[in-house]
Protein backbone atom coordinates (compact mmCIF):
# COMPACT_ATOMS: atom_id res chain seq x y z
CA UNK A 1 0.00 0.00 0.00
CA UNK A 2 1.76 3.43 -0.75
CA UNK A 3 -1.29 5.86 -0.49
CA UNK A 4 1.16 9.19 -0.83
CA UNK A 5 0.56 11.60 1.81
CA UNK A 6 -0.29 15.38 0.59
CA UNK A 7 -0.85 19.10 1.84
CA UNK A 8 -3.29 20.90 0.40
CA UNK A 9 -1.58 24.57 -0.98
CA UNK A 10 -3.77 26.57 1.74
CA UNK A 11 -2.32 24.79 4.48
CA UNK A 12 1.05 24.57 2.83
CA UNK A 13 1.05 28.59 2.33
CA UNK A 14 -0.28 28.96 6.18
CA UNK A 15 2.31 26.26 7.74
CA UNK A 16 4.90 28.64 5.94
CA UNK A 17 3.72 32.01 6.98
CA UNK A 18 3.40 30.81 10.45
CA UNK A 19 7.14 29.00 10.47
CA UNK A 20 8.27 32.83 8.72
CA UNK A 21 6.29 35.21 11.18
CA UNK A 22 7.73 33.44 14.06
CA UNK A 23 10.81 33.19 13.34
CA UNK A 24 10.76 36.84 12.35
CA UNK A 25 8.86 37.69 15.92
CA UNK A 26 11.87 35.88 17.53
CA UNK A 27 14.73 37.39 16.08
CA UNK A 28 13.41 40.48 15.34
CA UNK A 29 16.01 40.90 12.63
CA UNK A 30 14.44 42.20 9.71
CA UNK A 31 11.79 44.62 10.61
CA UNK A 32 13.66 47.32 12.79
CA UNK A 33 16.67 46.92 9.89
CA UNK A 34 13.96 48.10 7.94
CA UNK A 35 12.14 50.35 9.91
CA UNK A 36 15.44 51.96 10.25
CA UNK A 37 16.62 51.86 6.73
CA UNK A 38 13.21 53.84 5.61
CA UNK A 39 13.63 56.76 8.34
CA UNK A 40 16.87 56.82 7.49
CA UNK A 41 15.81 57.79 4.09
CA UNK A 42 13.42 60.02 5.17
CA UNK A 43 15.85 61.92 7.32
CA UNK A 44 18.24 62.18 4.09
CA UNK A 45 15.02 63.31 1.84
CA UNK A 46 14.27 65.81 4.23
CA UNK A 47 17.74 67.33 4.07
CA UNK A 48 18.29 66.16 0.04
CA UNK A 49 15.09 68.44 -0.89
CA UNK A 50 16.13 71.25 1.73
CA UNK A 51 12.56 71.27 2.41
CA UNK A 52 11.25 71.17 6.28
CA UNK A 53 7.71 70.01 5.66
CA UNK A 54 6.37 68.18 2.07
CA UNK A 55 3.17 68.02 0.49
CA UNK A 56 1.44 66.69 -2.61
CA UNK A 57 4.09 65.42 -5.14
CA UNK A 58 7.42 65.75 -2.91
CA UNK A 59 5.25 64.00 0.05
CA UNK A 60 4.16 60.91 -2.27
CA UNK A 61 7.15 60.53 -2.90
CA UNK A 62 9.42 61.50 0.30
CA UNK A 63 6.77 58.19 1.45
CA UNK A 64 7.24 55.92 -1.43
CA UNK A 65 11.47 55.98 -1.75
CA UNK A 66 11.85 55.26 1.50
CA UNK A 67 9.36 52.09 1.23
CA UNK A 68 11.25 50.89 -1.74
CA UNK A 69 14.28 50.99 0.00
CA UNK A 70 13.08 49.22 2.66
CA UNK A 71 11.52 46.35 0.78
CA UNK A 72 14.43 45.91 -1.13
CA UNK A 73 16.23 44.95 2.12
CA UNK A 74 13.17 42.33 3.30
CA UNK A 75 13.32 40.83 -0.75
CA UNK A 76 16.82 40.15 -0.36
CA UNK A 77 16.39 38.18 2.46
CA UNK A 78 13.36 36.27 1.91
CA UNK A 79 14.41 33.03 0.79
CA UNK A 80 17.04 33.17 3.25
CA UNK A 81 16.02 31.01 5.89
CA UNK A 82 15.12 28.12 3.32
CA UNK A 83 18.82 28.68 1.71
CA UNK A 84 20.46 27.59 4.80
CA UNK A 85 20.93 24.11 5.70
CA UNK A 86 19.44 23.21 2.34
CA UNK A 87 15.82 24.26 2.94
CA UNK A 88 14.51 24.64 0.21
CA UNK A 89 15.35 20.36 -0.60
CA UNK A 90 13.66 19.55 2.66
CA UNK A 91 10.84 21.75 1.33
CA UNK A 92 11.00 19.72 -2.21
CA UNK A 93 10.70 16.78 -0.25
CA UNK A 94 7.98 17.27 1.64
CA UNK A 95 4.75 16.52 0.55
CA UNK A 96 3.81 20.29 -0.08
CA UNK A 97 3.23 21.76 -3.21
CA UNK A 98 6.00 24.00 -4.57
CA UNK A 99 4.27 26.83 -5.61
CA UNK A 100 2.97 27.12 -1.99
CA UNK A 101 6.41 28.24 -1.33
CA UNK A 102 5.99 31.19 -3.28
CA UNK A 103 2.74 32.11 -2.19
CA UNK A 104 3.72 32.10 1.48
CA UNK A 105 6.69 34.43 1.23
CA UNK A 106 4.46 36.97 -0.54
CA UNK A 107 2.04 36.97 1.97
CA UNK A 108 4.97 37.01 4.72
CA UNK A 109 6.34 40.16 2.99
CA UNK A 110 2.75 42.17 2.88
CA UNK A 111 2.56 41.42 6.44
CA UNK A 112 6.15 42.59 6.94
CA UNK A 113 5.71 45.70 4.59
CA UNK A 114 2.49 46.37 6.43
CA UNK A 115 4.06 46.34 10.12
CA UNK A 116 6.51 48.56 8.72
CA UNK A 117 3.90 51.12 7.70
CA UNK A 118 2.27 50.81 11.11
CA UNK A 119 5.45 53.02 12.19
CA UNK A 120 6.37 54.98 9.13
CA UNK A 121 3.29 56.60 8.52
CA UNK A 122 2.79 58.02 11.77
CA UNK A 123 6.55 58.74 11.43
CA UNK A 124 5.80 60.37 7.97
CA UNK A 125 2.91 62.51 9.58
CA UNK A 126 4.79 63.82 12.25
CA UNK A 127 8.33 64.62 10.76
CA UNK A 128 7.48 65.51 6.99
CA UNK A 129 3.94 66.03 6.36
CA UNK A 130 3.02 69.79 5.39
CA UNK A 131 -0.97 68.72 5.45
CA UNK A 132 -3.03 66.90 8.42
CA UNK A 133 -2.43 63.59 8.12
CA UNK A 134 -5.30 62.10 9.77
CA UNK A 135 -8.58 62.98 7.21
CA UNK A 136 -6.54 61.06 4.60
CA UNK A 137 -5.50 57.99 6.40
CA UNK A 138 -7.81 56.16 4.84
CA UNK A 139 -6.87 56.70 1.54
CA UNK A 140 -3.40 56.06 2.22
CA UNK A 141 -4.03 52.99 3.91
CA UNK A 142 -6.17 51.94 0.88
CA UNK A 143 -3.23 53.22 -2.04
CA UNK A 144 -0.29 51.61 0.65
CA UNK A 145 -2.27 48.02 0.98
CA UNK A 146 -2.31 47.83 -2.87
CA UNK A 147 1.55 48.71 -3.15
CA UNK A 148 2.14 46.77 -0.46
CA UNK A 149 0.87 43.78 -2.13
CA UNK A 150 2.48 44.61 -5.61
CA UNK A 151 5.81 44.95 -4.13
CA UNK A 152 5.17 41.64 -2.27
CA UNK A 153 4.17 39.47 -5.29
CA UNK A 154 7.21 41.20 -7.55
CA UNK A 155 9.63 41.10 -4.70
CA UNK A 156 8.67 37.83 -4.09
CA UNK A 157 8.98 36.70 -7.79
CA UNK A 158 12.47 38.67 -7.87
CA UNK A 159 13.81 36.89 -4.68
CA UNK A 160 13.14 33.26 -6.45
CA UNK A 161 14.74 33.73 -9.14
CA UNK A 162 18.01 35.31 -7.48
CA UNK A 163 17.77 31.62 -5.51
CA UNK A 164 21.49 30.62 -6.34
CA UNK A 165 22.80 33.96 -7.32
CA UNK A 166 26.58 34.39 -6.20
CA UNK A 167 24.92 38.31 -6.14
CA UNK A 168 22.01 38.15 -4.72
CA UNK A 169 22.34 41.31 -2.78
CA UNK A 170 23.65 43.25 -5.94
CA UNK A 171 20.79 41.03 -8.64
CA UNK A 172 17.90 41.59 -6.46
CA UNK A 173 17.44 45.45 -6.18
CA UNK A 174 18.59 45.96 -9.94
CA UNK A 175 15.95 43.63 -10.96
CA UNK A 176 13.13 45.70 -8.48
CA UNK A 177 13.75 49.11 -9.40
CA UNK A 178 12.57 48.80 -12.68
CA UNK A 179 10.05 46.49 -12.09
CA UNK A 180 8.73 48.42 -9.37
CA UNK A 181 8.75 51.81 -11.34
CA UNK A 182 4.99 50.73 -12.79
CA UNK A 183 3.85 50.56 -8.86
CA UNK A 184 5.59 53.50 -7.99
CA UNK A 185 4.13 55.87 -10.63
CA UNK A 186 0.14 54.37 -10.01
CA UNK A 187 0.86 55.10 -6.24
CA UNK A 188 2.44 58.37 -6.52
CA UNK A 189 -0.64 59.82 -9.08
CA UNK A 190 -2.67 58.53 -6.64
CA UNK A 191 -1.29 60.33 -3.29
CA UNK A 192 0.00 63.42 -4.57
CA UNK A 193 -3.26 64.88 -4.98
CA UNK A 194 -4.41 63.37 -1.98
CA UNK A 195 -1.13 64.90 0.20
CA UNK A 196 -2.31 68.42 -1.18
CA UNK A 197 -3.13 70.91 1.85
CA UNK A 198 -6.80 71.12 0.25
CA UNK A 199 -6.72 67.13 -0.15
CA UNK A 200 -8.50 65.90 -3.51
CA UNK A 201 -10.36 63.24 -3.81
CA UNK A 202 -8.62 60.04 -4.35
CA UNK A 203 -8.76 59.42 -8.42
CA UNK A 204 -9.93 55.70 -8.72
CA UNK A 205 -8.06 54.41 -11.87
CA UNK A 206 -4.94 54.85 -10.23
CA UNK A 207 -5.39 52.37 -7.31
CA UNK A 208 -6.87 50.42 -9.78
CA UNK A 209 -3.92 50.30 -12.05
CA UNK A 210 -2.11 49.21 -8.99
CA UNK A 211 -4.66 46.38 -8.42
CA UNK A 212 -3.74 45.53 -11.92
CA UNK A 213 -0.27 45.36 -11.65
CA UNK A 214 -1.02 43.09 -8.83
CA UNK A 215 -3.07 40.83 -10.20
CA UNK A 216 -0.77 40.04 -13.28
CA UNK A 217 2.19 39.35 -11.30
CA UNK A 218 0.08 37.21 -9.04
CA UNK A 219 -0.74 35.14 -12.15
CA UNK A 220 2.71 35.23 -13.63
CA UNK A 221 3.98 34.34 -10.21
CA UNK A 222 1.28 31.23 -10.30
CA UNK A 223 2.59 29.98 -13.68
CA UNK A 224 6.36 30.46 -12.64
CA UNK A 225 6.09 30.08 -9.34
CA UNK A 226 6.63 26.21 -9.11
CA UNK A 227 9.93 26.47 -11.28
CA UNK A 228 11.14 28.93 -8.80
CA UNK A 229 11.55 26.16 -6.11
CA UNK A 230 12.83 23.27 -8.12
CA UNK A 231 16.16 21.70 -6.77
CA UNK B 1 19.61 24.81 -36.54
CA UNK B 2 21.55 24.62 -39.99
CA UNK B 3 23.24 27.50 -42.45
CA UNK B 4 20.39 26.26 -44.89
CA UNK B 5 18.38 29.29 -45.91
CA UNK B 6 20.06 31.75 -44.43
CA UNK B 7 21.78 33.33 -47.62
CA UNK B 8 18.34 34.18 -49.53
CA UNK B 9 17.29 35.94 -45.92
CA UNK B 10 20.27 37.67 -45.81
CA UNK B 11 20.00 39.08 -48.97
CA UNK B 12 16.41 39.51 -48.79
CA UNK B 13 17.49 41.99 -45.53
CA UNK B 14 19.31 43.70 -47.61
CA UNK B 15 17.29 44.63 -50.43
CA UNK B 16 14.18 45.10 -48.24
CA UNK B 17 16.70 47.68 -46.06
CA UNK B 18 17.92 49.28 -49.14
CA UNK B 19 14.07 49.85 -50.81
CA UNK B 20 12.76 51.17 -47.68
CA UNK B 21 15.30 53.60 -46.84
CA UNK B 22 15.45 54.15 -50.59
CA UNK B 23 11.39 54.88 -50.19
CA UNK B 24 11.96 57.08 -47.31
CA UNK B 25 14.37 59.25 -48.53
CA UNK B 26 13.19 59.51 -52.27
CA UNK B 27 9.41 58.44 -52.12
CA UNK B 28 7.45 59.32 -49.08
CA UNK B 29 6.59 63.12 -49.25
CA UNK B 30 8.05 65.52 -47.02
CA UNK B 31 6.09 66.25 -43.65
CA UNK B 32 4.64 69.44 -43.56
CA UNK B 33 5.34 69.98 -39.38
CA UNK B 34 8.40 68.57 -39.27
CA UNK B 35 10.10 68.69 -42.43
CA UNK B 36 13.37 66.63 -43.33
CA UNK B 37 13.61 65.10 -39.71
CA UNK B 38 10.56 63.21 -39.50
CA UNK B 39 12.49 60.78 -41.96
CA UNK B 40 14.29 59.19 -38.76
CA UNK B 41 10.56 57.66 -37.59
CA UNK B 42 11.25 55.36 -40.65
CA UNK B 43 13.71 53.66 -38.84
CA UNK B 44 13.25 54.71 -35.39
CA UNK B 45 9.34 53.54 -34.73
CA UNK B 46 9.53 50.09 -36.56
CA UNK B 47 13.13 49.39 -34.76
CA UNK B 48 11.16 50.51 -31.70
CA UNK B 49 7.85 47.83 -32.51
CA UNK B 50 10.55 45.25 -33.35
CA UNK B 51 12.34 45.26 -30.55
CA UNK B 52 9.14 45.33 -27.97
CA UNK B 53 8.06 42.34 -29.82
CA UNK B 54 11.73 40.47 -29.94
CA UNK B 55 11.14 40.95 -25.89
CA UNK B 56 7.95 39.41 -26.05
CA UNK B 57 9.07 36.64 -28.05
CA UNK B 58 12.17 36.28 -25.52
CA UNK B 59 9.38 35.39 -22.74
CA UNK B 60 7.52 33.05 -24.70
CA UNK B 61 10.73 30.90 -25.49
CA UNK B 62 11.75 31.40 -21.33
CA UNK B 63 8.04 29.84 -21.01
CA UNK B 64 8.69 27.19 -23.59
CA UNK B 65 12.08 26.60 -21.65
CA UNK B 66 10.00 25.82 -18.30
CA UNK B 67 7.30 23.88 -19.83
CA UNK B 68 10.08 21.55 -20.97
CA UNK B 69 11.33 23.08 -24.45
CA UNK B 70 14.81 22.20 -23.45
CA UNK B 71 17.67 24.00 -23.67
CA UNK B 72 17.44 25.46 -27.16
CA UNK B 73 14.84 26.75 -25.58
CA UNK B 74 16.80 28.84 -23.52
CA UNK B 75 19.08 29.62 -26.70
CA UNK B 76 16.45 31.58 -28.57
CA UNK B 77 14.75 33.34 -25.59
CA UNK B 78 18.99 34.47 -24.87
CA UNK B 79 19.21 35.63 -28.60
CA UNK B 80 16.09 37.30 -29.09
CA UNK B 81 16.56 39.37 -25.81
CA UNK B 82 19.82 39.94 -26.93
CA UNK B 83 19.29 41.01 -29.97
CA UNK B 84 16.54 43.29 -28.94
CA UNK B 85 19.02 44.90 -26.44
CA UNK B 86 20.52 46.18 -29.15
CA UNK B 87 17.54 47.64 -31.02
CA UNK B 88 16.34 49.06 -28.14
CA UNK B 89 19.72 51.29 -27.74
CA UNK B 90 19.18 52.37 -30.85
CA UNK B 91 15.46 53.23 -30.08
CA UNK B 92 17.14 55.48 -27.27
CA UNK B 93 19.49 56.75 -29.39
CA UNK B 94 17.68 57.76 -32.24
CA UNK B 95 14.16 59.20 -30.26
CA UNK B 96 17.08 61.78 -28.96
CA UNK B 97 18.59 62.46 -31.91
CA UNK B 98 15.38 63.23 -32.84
CA UNK B 99 14.49 64.67 -29.92
CA UNK B 100 17.40 66.88 -29.62
CA UNK B 101 15.94 68.09 -33.70
CA UNK B 102 12.29 68.71 -32.77
CA UNK B 103 12.59 69.64 -28.82
CA UNK B 104 16.11 71.35 -28.42
CA UNK B 105 16.77 68.62 -25.78
CA UNK B 106 18.48 64.90 -25.83
CA UNK B 107 16.08 64.03 -23.34
CA UNK B 108 12.27 65.14 -21.94
CA UNK B 109 10.44 63.05 -19.37
CA UNK B 110 7.48 63.72 -20.41
CA UNK B 111 7.73 62.19 -23.42
CA UNK B 112 6.19 58.41 -22.11
CA UNK B 113 7.36 56.09 -25.34
CA UNK B 114 11.08 57.19 -24.51
CA UNK B 115 11.00 56.99 -21.13
CA UNK B 116 9.21 53.58 -21.40
CA UNK B 117 12.19 52.33 -23.17
CA UNK B 118 14.43 53.49 -20.88
CA UNK B 119 12.51 51.09 -17.89
CA UNK B 120 12.28 48.08 -20.08
CA UNK B 121 15.84 48.92 -21.28
CA UNK B 122 16.90 49.06 -17.55
CA UNK B 123 15.35 45.89 -16.47
CA UNK B 124 16.49 43.83 -19.59
CA UNK B 125 19.83 45.03 -18.72
CA UNK B 126 20.30 42.80 -15.90
CA UNK B 127 19.66 39.66 -17.97
CA UNK B 128 23.02 38.84 -18.84
CA UNK B 129 24.44 40.13 -14.99
CA UNK B 130 21.72 37.65 -13.45
CA UNK B 131 22.61 34.75 -16.34
CA UNK B 132 26.42 35.45 -15.10
CA UNK B 133 25.83 35.70 -11.29
CA UNK B 134 24.35 31.54 -11.32
CA UNK B 135 27.23 29.21 -12.39
CA UNK B 136 24.96 25.87 -12.50
CA UNK B 137 23.94 26.06 -16.21
CA UNK B 138 20.10 24.38 -15.29
CA UNK B 139 19.43 27.04 -12.52
CA UNK B 140 20.89 29.44 -14.79
CA UNK B 141 18.89 28.69 -17.39
CA UNK B 142 15.71 28.23 -15.33
CA UNK B 143 15.64 31.27 -13.63
CA UNK B 144 16.94 33.27 -16.86
CA UNK B 145 13.65 31.99 -18.51
CA UNK B 146 11.59 32.57 -15.49
CA UNK B 147 13.06 36.23 -15.90
CA UNK B 148 12.29 36.26 -19.55
CA UNK B 149 8.28 35.18 -18.82
CA UNK B 150 7.74 38.46 -15.88
CA UNK B 151 9.72 40.85 -18.54
CA UNK B 152 7.87 40.17 -21.40
CA UNK B 153 4.58 40.59 -19.18
CA UNK B 154 6.13 43.89 -17.92
CA UNK B 155 6.66 45.03 -20.89
CA UNK B 156 2.72 46.11 -22.17
CA UNK B 157 2.13 47.43 -18.83
CA UNK B 158 4.82 49.27 -18.15
CA UNK B 159 3.70 51.44 -21.79
CA UNK B 160 0.39 51.68 -20.32
CA UNK B 161 1.03 53.29 -16.71
CA UNK B 162 3.75 55.14 -18.75
CA UNK B 163 1.68 56.66 -21.13
CA UNK B 164 -1.35 56.99 -18.63
CA UNK B 165 0.33 59.41 -16.25
CA UNK B 166 2.31 61.18 -18.97
CA UNK B 167 0.70 64.24 -21.49
CA UNK B 168 1.50 63.54 -24.68
CA UNK B 169 4.40 65.23 -26.29
CA UNK B 170 5.90 62.27 -29.30
CA UNK B 171 3.81 62.39 -32.67
CA UNK B 172 1.48 59.01 -32.90
CA UNK B 173 2.12 57.51 -35.85
CA UNK B 174 0.75 53.95 -35.29
CA UNK B 175 -2.27 56.09 -34.12
CA UNK B 176 -2.58 58.22 -37.33
CA UNK B 177 -1.99 55.07 -39.63
CA UNK B 178 -4.86 53.27 -38.15
CA UNK B 179 -7.52 56.24 -38.14
CA UNK B 180 -6.43 56.77 -42.07
CA UNK B 181 -4.88 60.40 -41.34
CA UNK B 182 -1.34 58.96 -42.66
CA UNK B 183 -0.83 59.65 -46.69
CA UNK B 184 -0.63 56.49 -48.39
CA UNK B 185 2.96 57.04 -49.34
CA UNK B 186 4.28 57.47 -46.03
CA UNK B 187 1.94 54.38 -44.87
CA UNK B 188 3.09 52.30 -47.39
CA UNK B 189 7.10 53.91 -46.69
CA UNK B 190 6.38 52.82 -42.81
CA UNK B 191 5.42 49.51 -43.58
CA UNK B 192 7.85 48.90 -46.08
CA UNK B 193 10.29 49.72 -43.46
CA UNK B 194 8.75 47.87 -40.55
CA UNK B 195 8.99 44.60 -42.74
CA UNK B 196 12.63 45.11 -43.77
CA UNK B 197 13.45 45.44 -40.30
CA UNK B 198 11.66 42.11 -38.74
CA UNK B 199 13.34 40.62 -41.91
CA UNK B 200 16.80 41.66 -40.57
CA UNK B 201 15.76 41.22 -37.23
CA UNK B 202 14.63 37.80 -37.97
CA UNK B 203 18.41 37.29 -39.86
CA UNK B 204 20.60 38.44 -37.06
CA UNK B 205 18.54 35.94 -34.98
CA UNK B 206 19.00 32.96 -36.84
CA UNK B 207 22.61 33.89 -37.55
CA UNK B 208 23.54 34.28 -33.57
CA UNK B 209 21.79 30.99 -32.66
CA UNK B 210 23.53 29.30 -34.86
CA UNK B 211 26.61 31.07 -34.13
CA UNK B 212 26.45 30.50 -30.39
CA UNK B 213 25.43 26.37 -30.71
CA UNK B 214 27.90 26.14 -33.20
CA UNK B 215 30.16 27.69 -30.46
CA UNK B 216 28.84 25.49 -27.84
CA UNK B 217 29.38 21.69 -30.00
CA UNK B 218 33.10 22.97 -30.72
CA UNK B 219 33.53 23.64 -27.04
CA UNK B 220 32.35 20.35 -26.60
CA UNK B 221 34.31 18.47 -28.65
CA UNK B 222 37.58 20.06 -27.10
CA UNK B 223 36.44 19.44 -24.10
CA UNK B 224 36.19 15.76 -25.28
CA UNK B 225 39.49 15.81 -26.93
CA UNK B 226 41.45 17.56 -24.00
CA UNK B 227 39.81 15.47 -21.39
CA UNK B 228 38.41 16.64 -17.79
CA UNK B 229 41.23 19.00 -17.51
CA UNK B 230 38.95 21.41 -19.75
CA UNK B 231 36.13 22.45 -17.47
CA UNK B 232 33.53 24.71 -18.97
CA UNK B 233 34.28 28.68 -18.77
CA UNK B 234 31.58 30.61 -16.85
CA UNK B 235 29.47 32.29 -18.87
CA UNK B 236 25.79 34.27 -19.68
CA UNK B 237 25.26 32.51 -23.02
CA UNK B 238 23.28 29.19 -22.67
CA UNK B 239 24.93 25.84 -22.94
CA UNK B 240 22.70 24.69 -25.55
Amino acid sequence: MSAQTTISGPRAVLAVLRKDLRLELRSFELLPAMGLLALGTMIVLRFALDQETVEGDLAAGSLLVPLLFASLLGISRLFAGEERDAGIQQYLLSPAPAGALLAAKVLGLTAVLVALEIVLVPAFGLLLLGPELLPVLPELVLVLLLLDLTLATLGGIVAGIAIGARSRELIVPILVVPLAIPALIAAQQALAPVLEPGAEALAWRWPAVLAIYAVVLALVGSVVGEYLVED
Amino acid sequence: MTVRGLRPLSILSVVLVAVGFAMAFLYAPLDTDQGFRQKIFYLHVPIGIVALIGFVIGGIHGLRYLRGGGSEADLRSYVHIHQSQILAVSVLITGAIWGKTAWGAWWRWDEPFLVSFLIVFLLYCTYQPLRLSIDDPRRQARAASVFAVVAGAFVPINFAVVRMADAYLHPRTLSNAADGSMPTPVLVTFLTCLVAISVLYATLVRYEVLSKSTTFRLRALERRAGGDDLIPRRSAVPQA
